[in-house]
């Protein structure tokens, strides 16, 4: 690792106005993708301003129809909360599944949506679901908030406080996970939500999360496994690497959707 | 340098580190104490699995400073004297391990899921060993090593 100047955050404010006066500073969060990307010389910020200790930007909070996460909460605790796993059992299984334990006792909501990895598990289910990303400075809707490979709509300085999920009538989530780093090859999040259905897919995209407008229509016109199994997903844009092919992610689209169907019921 | 001070196995320590000293370091270059093991350095292998205000987590993938003021436990920390902990007479008894550079990091990550899961099945212990590589594959008897200590220390 390059040096680099080290500071724990009282509050988000502090946290924001400390990486906006450094030269290049960035928001610490559970590291679990930040720390590796230092380890590889792949990023050289001046300063780490940890979030560990704002307290208030952690928890799991019930708002009737939709649930409030703030960003600092950890994998292990939305796949454990009450609320999450009885409001949206997709979305607590979804972080059941992230990586590992030790992973899942350290990485958290918002450095994941933030980071906007192509391949992690979490913006599938903040698109899908149509989640609002709130920051220190506004909301943005889930369609705005994702732009492109670990590219997002966060400005310098930007920090996401919470993510807010609309409880869906039904969601579910199936994923083919790389066997190593347990990432998505493919992840797809398949919900229903006052009769919209929206189908979204990770870890297949060259641009990253996007949704399946193919496996939506069919999912409107009937919502089964057989009609998600169905669509034959064009293999334009997607990734092939040495994992797997453009072609087999496309045909895994529509296999991992129609699990996904299976899971939500 | 930033002093970073910690409890490790019931002391208190303290040393003088850059910001981007890392736990598992802080540990076995500043502490002297190298039975954390450090395999991959890509967070994937567990290895370095230490407990951290009694949960596992991989100490290659944590700043010391992050950890400033925690309760940390390394497999040093397990045995009583010369008496092995009952996980790691275990691993013993079962053959848990080969060449046993991954053992460290086995019974640390074991230990934290018979404290969340006292009587795990066979596959619950697979799955929760996502985060530890055994090159040697000796997975078969770590997992029976796990079973049994389990039982062990249920009593």
């Amino acid at each position: 690792m390059y040096q680099f100047n080290y500071q724990k955050a009282g509050s988000a404010d502090e946290a924001a106005s400390a990486v906006s006066s450094a030269e290049d500073g960035r928001f610490l969060a559970g590291g679990m993708t930040l720390i590796p990307t230092l380890k590889q010389r792949l990023a050289q910020p001046s300063d780490l301003v940890d979030l560990a200790d704002v307290n208030d930007l952690a928890g799991v909070s019930d708002g009737g129809d939709s649930i409030t996460i703030g960003a600092m909460t950890r994998h292990v605790d939305v796949a454990t909360s009450n609320v999450v796993q009885s409001k949206i059992p997709a979305l607590a299984s979804l972080a059941d599944n992230i990586g590992d334990p030790q992973v899942r006792n350290r990485g958290t909501i918002g450095g994941s949506v933030a980071n906007n990895d192509p391949a992690a598990d979490y913006p599938a289910a903040v698109l899908a679901l149509n989640a609002t990303v709130i920051t220190n400075q506004r909301e943005i809707t889930a369609e705005d908030f994702f732009d492109g490979m670990f590219t997002t709509a966060l400005e310098d300085g930007e920090l996401i406080t919470a993510v807010r999920f609309p409880v869906p009538d039904k969601a579910g989530y199936a994923k083919f996970p790389n066997p190593a780093s347990r990432y998505a090859l493919v992840g797809v999040m398949v919900a229903q939500t006052g009769g919209e259905t929206r189908v979204s897919v990770t870890g297949a995209g060259q641009d990253g999360v996007f949704r399946a407008a193919e496996i939506e229509s069919a999912l409107s016109g009937s919502w089964s496994a057989d009609a998600a199994k169905g669509v034959k997903m064009s293999d334009d844009g997607l990734n092939a690497d040495i994992h797997a092919s453009a072609e087999y992610r496309a045909h895994l689209i529509s296999v991992m959707a129609s699990r996904a169907v299976d899971a939500a019921g | 340098m930033p002093t970073v001070s910690m409890t490790v196995n019931g002391k208190s320590v303290s040393a003088d580190v850059e910001p981007r000293t890392l736990l598992v370091q802080y540990l076995r270059e500043h502490l002297g104490m190298t039975g954390t093991h450090v395999g991959c350095d890509t967070s994937q292998c567990g290895a370095c699995v230490v407990h951290v205000n009694g949960e596992s987590l991989k100490s290659c993938t944590m700043l010391a400073a992050q950890a400033e003021g925690a309760d940390v436990t390394t497999i040093e920390g397990l045995a009583n004297g010369d008496e092995l902990h009952p996980m790691q007479e275990a691993f013993r008894e079962n053959h848990g391990l080969q060449c046993g550079f991954c053992t460290p990091g086995m019974v640390m990550s074991a230990l934290d899921l018979v404290q969340k899961n006292p009587d795990p099945s066979e596959r619950e212990v697979r799955e929760w060993l996502e985060g530890n590589l055994c090159r040697c594959t000796g997975y078969h008897n770590i997992v029976k090593s796990i079973l049994a200590g389990a039982q062990a220390l249920k009593g």
